[in-house]
């Protein structure tokens, strides 16, 4: 009996499905490698390995995951606050992203210019000018869906279209190079560990401190529940689902930053492409509701790894790139019927049916 | 059945999950009669002119139409229209860009030998069904260039062009002047005549007593009675939508509700209004005095106390809170000078349902707080321990989510919430409903101390006697107006005489 209870105390974690999904990508690399003779766990192995340009790194399939998954889980966080609050999506991530990437850029290359290896500005000013554009990003969209009441999707759907257009117009329709270690350094690799991952890290502790150490983790959460009643008990709902945009374009910032340093240059046309997807899903991967209300931000940033994992796996699989969106597909469905009402309480039928049967 | 009569409706039942909306409710309809359906809102009346257009799929009983053998049951407003039942809402639903033509034809458009339509036919025809109910129109014009009390008109023309033996009128009247009434009422009359049963929603009651023949009251989804209008008086209405039988009531004695009309002026309300739901009203509340709203649900009582708080940000006059002039945008503001509101809507704007019952309580005091300062986890905890226990609140733990409490204890964690932001004036809109009689006198108990600590208390309930045992004042409204104040002589009868008023209409 009592390993029957600790099993139902694991059921009823709220990051069960995220950490089952995860597991299972996990599994079919193993069951991959033990098929073709390989060592069953070679996913997991992480070597040290010297390279020319960053010296010694970690290596290994789970480090190229974190790192690569990195814009993706930063997304994630400030979408996760969005779909709390508002019950809707920020599309806008995505294009949002590149539209940093090319104010900081184009900051730091100065205007016109399209390769530079000399910062035009000290690189403080160019990063956080591309942060404070993701922030001013965030309050446009917070503004048309907290005070005019537009349907997320569809306030987020301007600068979703506009926003890469813009990064070109404030590119002079070039892409621009910032070809300087220090803009690199981003993308790069922080003694051994990827630096893209230690800012991912930085991002989720800040906000799991922020949500911990004041109220505003209940606000967001109450507003999505019932902003009505939150309201009448002396929320500002309007305010709280303004600032969870500012947040999360403030993200999008981050992001399109360390995406532009991986490749020294803002490409608005490519950074931040459909990623806003992967954002969105990595929220739904994580357990949370689309419907708002509730969140649980592990889950989330789960989800966006369990994305990543996903591709790097289907890679490893020897899946085109071209092909990989097709299983990519396949998987999610899965791990979204997995965690789908429906499926949900047709095991809990039949957990409960054998019980009965048990007890008679 | 009878010669006249053109529906009957038999034990009509209808369960809405977990709630029994309509149990065992009669409806007779003569043909020539304007017959009105009253009752409080959630009395039941949408729900059974659903069932009667095929909205609502109900549970048991038989409906009856004149003239169609066996019982019949609609699956779709199609199917009631196609056995003369025809309804105009409150809300056109025409097409605002279309002629008036058009409209009255939408969807059954005469045809040309050519399967194309008979424009010529049915401007002419229009204009015929439009001359012989007199109303003047062009036909040809938009809908748009009619005032809405035409377009109603115009919806009703069609409903009783398509040989409507039923023709249901929900609240047609709440959003015309007292001028588009009359035509309205015009129509009515004009239609009576012709024979068609009319079925009458409304709460106006003057109105009732202006057009109709008949009354069928609905309380709690039980069927009241039905009477012919002279055989009941607007009080003896009131009394019936409210469950009140004036014949049976006994004087209830008040339990020494504090008499503090003395003391200093907690609340100065000058000429607030909100538009559309409250008239200017002018009240004042002394501190540690329970003055109570009494009237019919939606008569204003509750939208009254909202303009007060900000929930609905008045439009018009000034307050004044502890002698000093405020200005309320929002409820926090309200909140910061010591108000605090139990809005009557629990679900809706009370419970956060996915929280704790912790988190609710703490909730409000959090908010004045700000979102910089929080409570720590062990202040909380002893928040909700103590309203758990003063409040016998009934939760298997203090982490529980709200939404898996009952009713009753849900409103009492809300009651908390207010209690722990330890408020100077408290707005109380039907704080004791669906909760059990003993917790029901412990919160009136409760209200009456609360008061005798200096707190002021607006107390807003539909159950006169409670508001009775406790309020030494009533402020009286009726259609979004505050009409009066009763001090004195407070009884239950006096109380309904003047939420009923216009006594000389009594005998209409």
């Amino acid at each position: 009996m009592k390993p029957n209870l600790s099993w139902k105390k694991i059921k009823g974690w709220s990051l069960f499905l995220p950490v089952v999904a995860l597991l299972l990508v996990m599994m079919v690399n193993i069951v991959y490698d033990a098929v073709n003779g390989n060592n069953p766990l070679s996913f997991f192995v992480i070597t040290l390995q010297q390279t020319t340009s960053n010296g010694t790194i970690l290596y290994g399939r789970i480090i190229d995951i974190l790192n690569r998954g990195s814009e993706a889980a930063i997304l994630a966080i400030g979408m996760t606050l969005v779909v709390s609050s508002s019950a809707g999506t920020d599309i806008s991530v995505g294009s949002v992203m590149s539209l940093c990437a090319s104010f900081c850029c184009m900051l730091l290359a100065g205007y016109g210019v399209s390769s530079t290896t000399t910062l035009a500005v000290p690189l403080i000013v160019g990063v956080l000018g591309g942060l404070l554009m993701g922030a001013v990003c965030g309050m446009f969209n917070g503004t048309l869906v907290a005070y005019f009441r537009i349907q997320p999707m569809v306030a987020t759907l301007i600068l979703f279209s506009a926003a890469r257009a813009i990064g070109l117009l404030l590119c002079n329709d070039l892409i621009v190079y910032v070809r300087n270690p220090s803009y690199a350094a981003f993308g790069a690799f922080m003694g051994i560990f990827p630096t893209p991952f230690v800012i991912t890290a930085i991002c989720v502790a800040i906000t799991m401190v922020i949500l911990k150490k004041s109220a505003l983790g209940m606000y967001i959460q109450s507003v999505g529940i019932n902003d009505k009643a939150s309201r009448i008990a002396g929320l500002n709902s309007k305010r709280i689902i303004f600032l969870t945009y500012v947040i999360c374009g403030l993200f999008a910032g981050i992001a399109g930053i360390v995406n532009s340093s991986r490749i020294t240059s803002a490409d608005s046309n490519n950074i931040g492409l459909y990623l806003e997807m992967d954002a969105i899903l990595a929220v739904a991967l994580g357990g949370n509701s689309l419907g708002g209300g509730k969140f649980n931000l592990a889950g989330s940033i789960i989800g966006a790894y369990t994305i990543q994992a996903i591709t790097t796996t289907l890679y490893a699989l020897g899946v085109s790139a071209a092909q990989a969106p097709v299983f990519k597909a396949v998987i999610v469905i899965l791990i979204v019927a997995i965690q789908s009402e429906p499926v949900r309480n047709f095991f809990k039928k039949q957990s409960a049916a054998k019980h009965v049967k048990g007890v008679a | 059945m009878e010669d006249n009569v053109v529906l009957t409706a038999r034990g009509i039942t209808m369960f809405f999950p977990g709630v029994k909306a309509l149990e065992d409710v009669n409806f007779t309809l003569r043909k020539g009669e304007i017959h009105a359906l009253m009752g409080e809102n959630g009395a039941g009346k949408s729900t059974l002119i659903k069932c009667l257009t095929g909205i609502n799929d109900f549970d048991a009983g038989e409906i009856h139409i004149d003239g169609i053998e066996g019982p019949v049951k609609n699956h779709s407003t199609r199917d009631a229209q196609n056995v003369g039942i025809s309804t105009v809402y409150q809300e056109v639903n025409l097409c605002p860009n279309l002629s008036v033509a058009e409209n009255l034809f939408i969807g059954r458009e005469p045809m040309t030998k050519f399967h194309t339509i008979d424009r010529k036919s049915y401007n002419k025809r229009s204009q015929a069904i439009m001359d012989e109910l007199g109303i003047s129109v062009d036909v040809t014009l938009n809908l748009e260039n009619y005032s809405l009390a035409i377009q109603q008109m115009v919806a009703i023309a069609r409903a009783v062009d398509m040989d409507c033996k039923v023709l249901i009128l929900d609240e047609p009247t709440s959003s015309l002047d007292d001028e588009e009434v009359e035509k309205l009422f015009v129509l009515m009359r004009r239609l009576r005549d012709k024979g068609v049963g009319i079925i009458f929603v409304t709460h106006f009651l003057e109105q009732v007593y202006e057009v109709c023949d008949r009354i069928t009251v609905l309380r709690d989804g039980h069927f009241v009675g039905e009477y012919s209008v002279e055989e009941l008086p607007r009080v003896k209405l009131v009394a019936a939508m409210m469950g009140k039988d004036l014949d049976d009531l006994a004087e209830i004695k008040k339990e020494g509700a504090a008499t503090a009309s003395n003391n200093p002026i907690e609340i100065r309300a000058r000429g607030l209004s909100h538009t559309g739901t409250v008239k200017p009203f002018d009240l004042d509340i002394h501190k540690g005095e329970v003055v109570g709203i009494a009237g019919l649900l939606g008569s204003g009582r509750s939208e009254l106390a909202r303009a007060i708080y900000g929930a609905d940000k008045a439009n018009t006059g000034s307050l004044e809170v502890d002698g000093k002039e405020v200005k309320i945008n929002q409820p926090i503001d309200a909140m910061n000078l010591g108000m605090g509101m139990l809005p009557d809507d629990r679900k809706a704007e009370g419970i956060i349902a996915d929280l704790s019952v912790r988190e609710n309580i703490i909730l409000a005091l959090q908010a004045r707080q700000g979102m910089f300062k929080p409570l720590s986890r062990a202040k909380q905890e002893e928040l909700a321990d103590e309203y758990i226990k003063l409040l016998q609140i009934k939760t298997s733990s203090k982490e529980t989510l709200i939404k898996q409490l009952s009713g009753g204890n849900q409103q009492k964690v809300i009651l908390a919430r207010w209690l722990a932001t330890n408020p100077d004036f408290l707005i109380l809109d039907e704080p004791t409903r669906g909760i059990d009689i003993g917790t029901k006198s412990e919160i009136q108990k409760l209200i009456v101390k609360l008061a005798g600590e200096g707190k002021s208390i607006l107390f807003i309930s539909s159950e006169i006697s409670e508001m009775l045992r406790t309020c030494s004042r009533m402020a009286i409204m009726r259609d979004g107006e505050k009409v009066g104040e009763l001090d004195k002589d407070l009884t239950q009868e006096n109380v309904m005489k003047a939420i009923a008023g216009g006594e000389n209409n009594n005998e209409a």
